[in-house]
């Protein structure tokens, strides 16, 4: 392709979205809606799965040892444990940091009248997972063991976030598939319009001999560039309005403050903003091909 | 002399080879009887041909065979020395650029200026820009619209309308200028100076055809006419008139 014909065609993509003002701004217009829901429902979902992660990771399984099992041994037990895949973290507790554990979460009064450390025996580890849903194969391979008394474990909780997490997973792919449809659905509806006008002019290039490549490429670019502004404003809205909507839902819920962890605008855009301009130059790109690829076998 | 060296070119480009052959052609579509019934027709380098005939005739079926718009059902057609029934879908374009065409409602690209329309024939064929300045005023200037490069099309008349169409289909010296109904819409006065121009372009070695209902044109300008009927070519004579059914 020659330079000057590179710059004709950028050129003419630029012209043609302001010859057809109106199918320009509809097909901007439609693509804003879709990844404005794309880009709210994307932080909606992006946050709770941050806020399930950090209720997993406070998920801990407690092992007990035996009476009599030595230092060297819990220590080689430790080393097993931490090895193995679903675990993030282990903390090892001594008997005597468990009794001073004890003393600090109840009234002093309860303690009184012990001489001795009536946690002799509940040295322990407690085990954070990194895969909740793994819980189950971690508590029987401790309890496979000889040296290991008794496993405490949250089997409620575990339920809950595993549950939470594979219905969180489902719902996901189902709106993005409901989404996309209806994007792809409008999108074709619009260009389709929009080619319509420009189904003559098509007509007159293809008889004076252009080739395919030379009709499409200013029209593809035209749809790169609606896409690309398509993209640009709901991104720029979410970017001003997440700050805000999250300041008031952390008021209006000020009670679950604890629990409702929200992720920083800047963590999101780190996936959103390539994702969506990705999908809004995919659109407009793809829109245009295929719609004008049905009108060029003149 | 330019105009000499334009022939001889040609000459080269085509020697004494058919610029149009249909050999036996065919031509039907899914409903209705056939728009073209085994069809035989020779044009040679340097002709004006009027194809004329009755609406339903298949002059317009022809046309489209000959642009490849439409693929023959039965018979060959060749084109500039272009297999039409096998050439592949790259090489339409390629094809096309040797062929000027002009339709009876003009075509141009209504949001387009004079100059870029014309332009627009030349860019297609990868025209240095430097070559392309010095070409479309010429080219303009030769259909009388010097004057006008930067009017668009709705601020013209359709005689100058028309003359933007020729001279876009001139622009890059086919060497086979296609007219479907030139005159359909203009005036006598107009009319007769398209014609005009179309004579000289064919004086200048382009083959020139026209299709055409305008009997009063066919009959004074004394060229080859082809007469089409339900599909079958039913006369074909040199220096011929507008056979009239009525």
């Amino acid at each position: 392709m020659r330079i000057s014909t590179f710059f004709y065609t950028i050129k003419q993509g630029f012209r043609n979205i302001f010859r057809n003002k109106l199918f320009s701004l509809a097909s901007i217009a439609t693509i804003t809606a879709c990844l404005f829901m794309f880009g709210i429902f994307y932080s909606v979902v992006v946050n709770l799965q941050s806020m399930v992660q950090n209720a997993e990771e406070g998920v801990c399984v407690t092992a007990f040892f035996e009476a009599g099992t030595d230092d060297l041994t819990m220590q080689e037990i430790g080393q097993k444990i931490a090895g193995r895949m679903e675990v993030s973290d282990v903390e090892y507790i001594s008997a005597d940091q468990a009794w001073e554990d004890w003393k600090a979460d109840y009234p002093p009064e309860y303690a009184e009248g012990f001489t001795e450390n009536p946690l002799e025996n509940c040295a322990n580890y407690r085990i954070y997972l990194s895969d909740v849903s793994m819980q189950d194969s971690l508590v029987t391979y401790l309890e496979s063991m000889p040296e290991i008394r008794k496993v405490n474990r949250s089997q409620l909780t575990a339920d809950v976030l595993t549950g939470f997490n594979s219905l969180l997973g489902y719902v996901s792919i189902g709106l993005i598939a409901i989404l996309l449809g209806v994007s792809v659905f409008l999108i074709s509806n619009t260009v389709t319009i929009g080619i319509n006008v420009r189904r003559e002019e098509i007509t007159i290039m293809k008889y004076i001999g252009a080739t395919d490549f030379f009709v499409r490429s200013p029209f593809v670019v035209e749809g790169i560039l609606i896409g690309l502004v398509g993209a640009g404003i709901p991104l720029a809205i979410i970017y001003f309005v997440y700050n805000k909507a999250v300041a008031y839902v952390l008021d209006r819920f000020s009670i679950l403050t604890n629990l409702l962890t929200f992720l920083p605008v800047k963590e999101i855009f780190h996936i959103l903003l390539p994702l969506s301009l990705g999908i809004g130059v995919g659109i407009g790109f793809l829109g245009s091909f295929i719609t004008v690829r049905k009108h060029l076998r003149v | 002399m330019a105009e000499k060296a334009v022939r001889k070119k040609r000459k080269r480009r085509n020697g004494d080879r058919d610029i149009i052959l249909l050999e036996h052609v065919s031509k039907s579509y899914e409903t209705g009887s056939p728009a073209l019934n085994d069809i035989s027709l020779r044009i040679k380098p340097g002709e004006f041909v009027f194809i004329v005939g009755d609406s339903g005739s298949g002059k317009s079926t022809m046309i489209k065979l000959l642009l490849r718009e439409l693929t023959a059902t039965e018979g060959n057609v060749k084109v500039l020395g272009y297999d039409l029934n096998r050439i592949r879908h790259r090489k339409i374009p390629e094809f096309r650029r040797n062929i000027g065409i002009v339709f009876q409602d003009f075509r141009l690209l209504k949001d387009r200026n004079v100059y870029e329309n014309v332009a627009f024939a030349q860019r297609i064929v990868l025209t240095p820009t430097k070559q392309m300045r010095k070409n479309v005023p010429a080219i303009l200037a030769s259909v009388g619209l010097a004057g006008k490069y930067k009017a668009k099309p709705k601020q013209l008349s359709g005689g100058e309308q028309q003359r933007v169409a020729l001279a876009r289909a001139l622009v890059n010296e086919p060497t086979l200028l296609l007219c479907d109904e030139p005159t359909g819409n203009l005036d006598p006065k107009n009319s007769w100076e398209i014609m005009n121009m179309l004579d000289e372009i064919n004086k200048s070695g382009t083959t020139v055809l026209v299709v055409t209902h305008n009997k009063e044109i066919v009959n004074q300008m004394e060229k080859r006419v082809v007469t089409l009927k339900k599909g079958v070519i039913i006369s074909d004579e040199e220096k011929g008139a507008y056979i009239d059914e009525d």
